[in-house]
């Protein structure tokens, strides 16, 4: 079992989350060109060894996280929320 | 290579064993190839064979950075079936099908292939209603395939659960041409086969890094030294990004992902054919093997992993399906469960194409259905390899099917790899 830090919820198993996929994918504008577009909709790194991606904590909060993890141990580095400006809700409270 | 026959049998059965000969060479790796084959899977060892056989180029390596047969060859549960639907899909497959109906006569190699039937359970007038649809396709594309009401599936496998009231089991699409083989002997198979008509299968050999000139790959740095290949070829699925990126050629519509699979004690004859059954969230499919263990299978572990380890959520989501539909099973043993990484691609099919380098050619993304594609997968990779030019049914199998809007979604789940069961 992998153990996710939500920061809304505190520590829970992966179980209760759904995985998104890559964090790091920047959209082109609307008016980008097909090549574009299908690079950032089709087109992955898929990294091998710690990578940031998206999770929801589908069956809790249900939030959307943002969680550095290792692809080839499941160690998990840092998670916070998707939206920055949560996260700093989230630290002001701390 | 000692042949495997009736004469050959008795001899060494009356000489102690000793007039074997080894399956295959280990020998040193030569300068340079024709073509160079990376990775010993099932793949890349079919690929290797049909290169020799089909097209008489004989100069092949095979490069396998542990042993072959290791990685995802041992790492499934061994289903063979042509159930597709798409163009390409389903002519790919269905020549498959029929490669594996005469592979141990082609390979002298008994790989104790059993056309059991591949019973896929349907629990709605809905899903009957889909399955039709694409048991029809199959058909009319010359592939066999019916539909078998509530009382033939009854008749055939008693021991279904057939009062759960909640997914009531209301037939099934059969396709009785598919079944199993023995995955170990395939990739034993294709190893002894081509290594007769020359093919080096070099073991223990990592690729490391390329050397780049004029646009294509010159050599390939590997942890048996350096090997030259006029042509290169990758089939390593799993790890097919960490290579792509090794040769500097930036992203692929892939992820990996891991798939878990299970073997129970070994019990008396129970099921004599392949069952499937999907609904709501549940994804089971079981087998039994010829030593009497129970084979099943379910899920992807659903977040993107290169680790050959399962977790234990699907263990257990794997084990009530197990229960939903085979209550019988309940109190067998697990033997062994393990995972191999699976190349889930945006659209569920796979790749067999050319790549931005010329000498380059490409062998990815099989999802969850590497293993009944090898010998099929092997056969056209080897006559894109020799003929430079993909054939008919693997003209769209590319990797700019997604900028030209032509995925082949069996699905139809979109691009997100881990949906493409």
């Amino acid at each position: 079992m992998i153990r996710i830090n939500c920061p809304y919820c505190g520590e829970r198993d992966h179980s209760e989350f759904s995985y998104g996929g890559d964090a790091t994918i920047n959209y082109p504008s609307l008016d980008a060109s097909e090549k574009e577009w299908t690079e950032a909709i089709f087109f992955r790194k898929n990294i091998k060894g710690f990578q940031f991606e998206t999770w929801h904590h589908s069956n809790g909060c249900r939030m959307w996280l943002v969680v550095e993890r290792s692809t080839v141990t499941h160690e998990i580095k840092s998670v916070k929320p998707c939206h920055p400006d949560l996260q700093k809700v989230v630290e002001n409270n701390k | 290579m000692t042949k495997f026959n009736a004469w050959n049998v008795i001899k060494n059965g009356l000489n102690g064993q000793s007039y074997w000969t080894r399956q295959w060479r280990d020998p040193e790796p030569k300068n340079s190839y024709d073509v160079v084959i990376i990775g010993g899977g099932l793949h890349g060892l079919a690929t290797a064979y049909y290169l020799a056989k089909n097209h008489n180029i004989k100069n092949v390596a095979v490069l396998e950075k542990g042993w072959i047969g290791g990685g995802n060859a041992g790492r499934n549960t061994t289903i063979v079936r042509s159930n597709y639907m798409m163009p390409g899909n389903h002519e790919f497959y269905e020549h498959s099908l029929k490669l594996w109906e005469n592979l141990s006569h082609e390979l002298n190699y008994n790989v104790m292939f059993s056309q059991r039937a591949h019973v896929s359970l349907f629990h709605s007038p809905g899903a009957k209603d889909s399955v039709s649809r694409i048991y029809n396709i199959m058909r009319l594309h010359g592939t066999d395939a019916e539909l078998w009401d509530l009382k033939t599936l009854k008749k055939k496998i008693p021991h279904l659960n057939y009062h759960n009231s909640r997914f009531p089991i209301l037939g099934a699409a059969v396709q009785k041409r598919a079944g199993n083989a023995r995955h170990d002997a395939v990739a034993w198979g294709y190893a002894r086969a081509a290594d007769t008509l020359g093919v080096d299968i070099l073991q223990n050999c990592e690729v490391t890094g390329f050397t780049r000139k004029n646009g294509n790959i010159e050599s390939i740095q590997t942890s048996r030294g350096i090997i030259k290949g006029k042509k290169i070829g990758f089939a390593v699925a799993g790890n097919t990004s960490v290579l792509w990126q090794m040769a500097e050629l930036g992203n692929l519509p892939i992820e990996s992902h891991k798939l878990q699979a299970f073997v129970s004690e070994a019990v008396k004859p129970l099921l004599d054919q392949v069952v499937v059954y999907g609904v709501g969230g549940a994804h089971f499919y079981i087998s039994q093997s010829d030593k009497g263990s129970m084979v099943f299978g379910g899920d992807l572990d659903w977040y993107k992993s290169y680790a050959q380890r399962g977790n234990l959520p699907m263990v257990q989501d794997v084990a009530e399906a197990a229960m939903a539909i085979f209550p019988s099973l309940g109190r067998i043993r697990l033997l062994r469960h393990w995972a191999g990484v699976m190349d889930m691609t945006m659209d569920g099919s796979f790749f067999i194409c050319k790549t931005p380098i010329s000498n380059l050619y490409l062998n990815a993304g099989w999802n969850y259905g590497g293993f009944k594609a090898s010998p099929a997968s092997g056969w056209y990779f080897a006559d894109l390899i020799a003929n430079e030019n993909p054939h008919n049914y693997v003209q769209n199998h590319n990797l700019e099917r997604f900028e030209k809007g032509i995925n082949i979604d069996e699905r139809g789940a979109g691009p997100d790899p881990k949906l493409h069961g």
